[in-house]
């Protein structure tokens, strides 16, 4: 038991060392976590390849076996054709699985419990905002009055809540070396808790396909030591501010660099940096899909009201889908 | 889009083919389309000229497309899955060489062998046949020949409806095709999760293609089903009790009962988000009161049970060959049974594992993730049965026992990964990752997949005639196993170092070395359907030498192997009388199992019938008119289908009566030929000594 988790947990290991292999490629792995959610998560999995690894090692050794001691080109041992049942047999078959899914059912019982994003991993957590854009990610720090696009950072030791919405279609936000994924949606907002426990580089992204900028939908992500994240908190912002504005640019499908032109910035996939203008920008944008204001009654191409409203962005209309 | 719809031609124009991209803008990606447009057409042309020089079209019309008989529907359905697995390997291929090629950096344009947009529609295509037109079809067309013949049943118990649900499971394929030509296919993937997919997102006709082709073609499955469950519960032969069935017919059972509490939920959710686009509802949209979550969990409620849809016609396959290449009885088959039939109870409790972070709580998701273990345990016996079943047999080494060695060595390691993604807090990580990808491909190829081939070259003499030549079946299986190890052992791997599925492009160098594995595997994945191409081709042409008129070439246990080779169309000259659970195999046991009847009757055959093959062209005209908003031809082809079936209620159709002078005179050749044939032993199965008459003595099990 001990051993073949062992193996397994060489096997990942290996994998993970693979993945951070190259020095100038972020870090994208749950298999090297940053923080204590994706570290139980990566200790899960070894637990549940262990485990899992009891039913399945007699197969993989069992069939080879089988299939050369009673080949019938040169046979060894007996041939029994009319065997069709075994009563202690019939035990073992269901008895043995039986007792891995309660073995494995109460760990995952205990994993989900621990790990449910909803919870947060300690009092007064950094409280952080998403927004889901066709192709990219802002976040709203409500804190510190700032807004990024593209870059999240946290301070290492205190536990972040991350509340997510889109102001497009379903996507999902993961920072595998942090925590896990979750779907956001408009209109709803979900969360993720994580913490980071070392400093250091790692790459968001969003995972739930939304069209031809979804590969390049990825974020920085900067686990910062607490005096390095005031200081990021306080620094230049680009000259801009998050407001209607900003936002209807923002908006438009389009990845980060073509965003940054479309504001006046270098075409660069380097993140953007904003003052935030309204500080509950993002109650505002959930609250476009619930019936009040335009309300959406309008298919592509009329787009008009309050946060550039829910349907398709004005320099998309007609366009999308060619 | 450009222009208005007209009210002849629709949003049709010149330019909805993909010939105008790869002349306007010329590069690998229009290129590629324009040629697989090409190759449709020139298939097309080069299928009507065949059939035009052959002479073939009268046969083609009067033995099959107006034949309500289960095997040759049966046959057909297979014949269409095959057409359609070719395009579907081919696009995995396409998408293997794109993504090898596809390493960018975030600032740069997307570069590759194909553009983003034409990668999503590749891996929408690629799902959406692979699931309905290949899998389903194989499935569905083995248990059309197979179910029919082990049951001791003449036909199914509503042949012409049959013929209509093979119709609408073609049309359906046929607008997937047309796509080709015609327009483009969705982007959001098999799955086509709004709002993505909803008019604002996606306008134009691609999500609509989908819509259509799956609404027909479901309506085709669920019709299935419940032919499938009435033959079983009403058609067997006398003394066939329930608990006397093939484990094939317990499997088709589980299907039966499957397709037909299943497939409504992916008509009732496609219908809504057919609505929302034509009809302006807000059933999954943004806004108005719209709620997307609620299109994942209808659609899984059907997409949970589809994949034991899928799989457990496999474990039937299994369990018949696992059987006779072993000599052997089958270990354990009350379990069998038990598990088979909870498979099909659970299948239906676990479907939210397929969005465990879509933000419910967490009681939500352990419940549902025991749930997807539970599952796991009679899924584990059925495994640990086979074994059992090949355990102090004589085990010969052909072709479905290659395709049964591939399934069980990689089966289970689809089974861990399954268990992994059971677990929740693992599943928020490797969700929507090619982990994911790698995961169902590990269930579906060497399940599904190695299944039904495994089926087919095992009951491919009963249709035909003639054997598959054992050497190109065992490379065409090791290939089929290298190429599924080579493709998709990396994508897990790549999943854990956090590739997201559907990335037309990634930044990450380090994925490269497996990126080019993958691309090694999809080389060996096309191999392997040249080697099957193959395998039929040389079979065919060595088909005296393989013949097996006998009709009973691996010494089987089970009422298909008492019949010629290939089966008449009666199948049995007289409804057997059964009186043991493989009770082929009791007849041998008792001797002279090729005894003839003592008298033959005259026997009713359906008649054939037009029918169905109507109702098809006009499934497929309704989906294309209103793919394409061609309203007048949508109101016809929507009347001409209720229209064809009263036409068809209000005349008497007289079966048609085979006599009994016929049968029996075909029958008694059949019997004298036996008795002319040398018995072949074992040892001669894969040579020409075997002429489908088996020694007798040698029959163990």
């Amino acid at each position: 038991m001990s051993g073949v988790r062992l193996a397994a947990g060489c096997l990942l290991a290996w994998f993970a060392a693979d993945a951070a292999m190259a020095s100038e490629t972020l870090q994208q792995s749950f298999l090297q976590p940053m923080g204590p959610v994706a570290q139980e998560q990566f200790t899960h999995l070894l637990r549940v390849v262990g485990i899992t690894m009891l039913v399945i090692l007699p197969v993989l050794v069992g069939v080879p076996f089988i299939l050369w001691r009673y080949r019938y080109s040169r046979p060894r041992g007996h041939y029994s054709p009319e065997w069709e049942f075994s009563g202690k047999l019939e035990y073992v078959l269901w008895g043995v699985p039986v007792l891995i899914v309660i073995v494995l059912a109460s760990w995952l019982w205990y994993s989900t419990d621990k790990l449910d994003p909803y919870q947060p991993l300690g009092p007064e957590p950094l409280q952080v905002q998403a927004i889901g854009l066709d192709w990219k990610w802002l976040f709203i720090y409500p804190e510190e009055g700032v807004a990024t696009v593209g870059e999240l950072a946290v301070p290492v030791g205190r536990p972040v809540e991350l509340t997510l919405t889109t102001d497009t279609v379903m996507q999902s936000l993961l920072i595998a070396p942090l925590t896990g994924q979750i779907y956001a949606m408009p209109g709803m907002t979900t969360k993720l808790n994580f913490a980071a426990t070392q400093a250091g580089e790692a790459e968001g992204e969003n995972t739930q396909f939304n069209g031809a900028g979804f590969g390049r939908q990825k974020f920085i992500v900067r686990a910062l030591e607490p005096a390095d994240y005031a200081a990021w908190a306080a620094r230049e912002t680009d000259g801009l501010t998050l407001d209607e504005d900003t936002y209807a640019t923002l908006r438009r499908r389009s990845v980060l660099a073509d965003a940054r032109a479309d504001l006046g910035l270098e075409k660069r996939a380097e993140p953007i940096r904003m003052m935030l203008g309204e500080r509950d920008a993002f109650e505002q944008i959930v609250a476009k899909y619930h019936g009040h204001g335009d309300g959406g009654r309008h298919g592509a191409g009329t787009v008009a009201g309050h946060w550039g409203g829910t349907g398709l962005p004005e320099s998309d209309a007609g366009g999308a889908g060619q | 889009m450009s222009g208005g719809t007209s009210p002849i031609f629709g949003n049709l124009n010149w330019n909805v083919t993909p010939y105008t991209d790869a002349f306007q803008h010329p590069d690998s990606s229009t290129i590629i389309g324009a040629g697989a447009a090409s190759v449709l057409v020139l298939g097309a042309i080069a299928g009507l000229a065949l059939l035009t020089y052959m002479r073939w079209w009268g046969p083609l019309y009067r033995n099959w497309l107006t034949s309500p008989d289960a095997k040759k529907i049966g046959i057909m359905y297979i014949a269409l899955a095959l057409v359609m697995l070719t395009r579907g390997i081919i696009e995995g291929f396409v998408m293997r060489a794109h993504q090898a090629t596809a390493l960018g950096t975030l600032s740069a344009q997307e570069s590759g062998l194909v553009a983003p947009d034409h990668f999503a529609e590749l891996f929408s295509t690629h799902g959406t046949i692979m699931i309905f037109f290949v899998a389903m079809p194989l499935l569905i067309g083995l248990i059309n020949f197979v179910m029919t013949q082990q049951l001791g049943a003449r036909d199914m118990a509503f042949p012409v409806l049959n013929q209509v649900s093979l119709g609408l499971t073609a049309a359906g394929a046929a607008l997937v095709m047309i796509s080709l030509l015609v327009g483009q296919f969705g982007t959001g993937g098999w799955t086509m999760y709004p709002p993505y997919t909803g008019k604002i997102f996606s306008p134009g006709e691609g999500v609509d293609y989908w819509l259509w082709a799956i609404l027909i073609s479901g309506m085709g499955s669920t019709l299935t089903g419940m032919n499938f469950a009435v033959t079983i519960f009403k058609h067997r032969a006398p003394g066939m009790h329930l608990m006397r069935m093939p484990l094939f017919c317990w499997t088709s059972l589980c299907v039966a009962i499957m397709l037909i509490y299943a497939m409504p939920a992916l008509t009732v959710s496609s219908a809504m988000l057919a609505l929302d686009r034509y009809a302006d509802f807000h059933f999954f949209t943004n806004a108005s009161g719209g709620n997307m979550m609620n299109y994942a969990n209808i659609f899984w409620m059907f997409g949970h049970p589809e994949v034991y849809i899928l799989i457990l016609p496999a474990f039937g396959v299994f369990s018949e060959i696992s059987s006779t290449f072993s000599g052997k009885r089958l270990y354990g088959y009350t379990s069998l049974v038990i598990a088979s039939m909870s498979i099909a109870v659970i299948s239906f409790t676990v479907w939210l594992h397929h969005f465990f972070t879509m933000g419910q709580s967490a009681g939500v998701n352990i419940a549902f993730g025991i749930a997807t273990m539970i599952i796991g345990i009679p899924t584990g016996v059925k495994i640990y049965d086979w074994m059992a079943t090949m355990w102090r047999g004589r085990v010969r080494i052909t072709a479905p026992i290659v395709y049964l060695t591939g399934f069980f060595l990689l089966f289970v390691i689809g089974g861990l990964s399954g268990i992994i993604l059971a677990n929740p807090s693992i599943d928020y990580q490797v969700h929507n990752s090619t982990f994911l990808v790698a995961h169902f491909h590990n269930v579906i190829i060497p399940g599904v997949l190695y299944g039904m081939l495994a089926g087919i070259h095992y009951w491919f003499p009963k249709a035909f005639g003639f054997r598959l030549s054992e050497t190109w079946g065992r490379r065409t299986a090791l290939l089929f196993v290298g190429g599924f190890v080579f493709t998709f052992m990396p994508l897990y791997v790549l999943g854990l170092m956090g590739m997201p599925r559907r990335s037309p492009t990634f930044q990450n160098p380090d994925f490269m070395p497996w990126m080019y594995l993958a691309a090694f595997g999809g080389v060996l994945m096309m191999c392997a359907l040249a080697s099957l191409v193959w395998t039929f081709w040389a079979s065919y042409r060595n088909r005296v030498a393989l013949a097996v008129p006998g009709g009973d070439p691996w010494n089987g246990s089970t009422l298909e192997w008492s019949t010629p080779a290939p089966v008449p169309e009666w199948t049995f000259p007289c409804i057997p009388q059964v009186s043991a659970r493989h009770d082929w195999g009791e007849r041998k046991r008792a001797g002279d199992p090729w005894k003839g009847p003592a008298a033959y009757t005259d026997i009713e055959m359906p008649a054939n019938t037009v029918h169905g093959l109507l109702i098809a062209i006009a499934a497929f005209a309704l989906g294309f008119a209103m793919v394409w908003h061609i309203w007048w031809l949508a109101i016809i082809s929507i009347l001409a289908i209720p229209g064809i079936v009263v036409i068809r209620g209000l005349r008497v159709i007289e079966p048609r009566i085979i006599p009994a002078a016929e049968v029996a005179e075909a029958d008694r050749r059949f019997r004298r030929l036996v008795e002319n044939l040398p018995p072949a032993t074992r040892a001669d199965e894969e040579t020409e000594r075997n002429r489908g008459v088996p020694d007798i003595t040698e029959f163990a099990g």
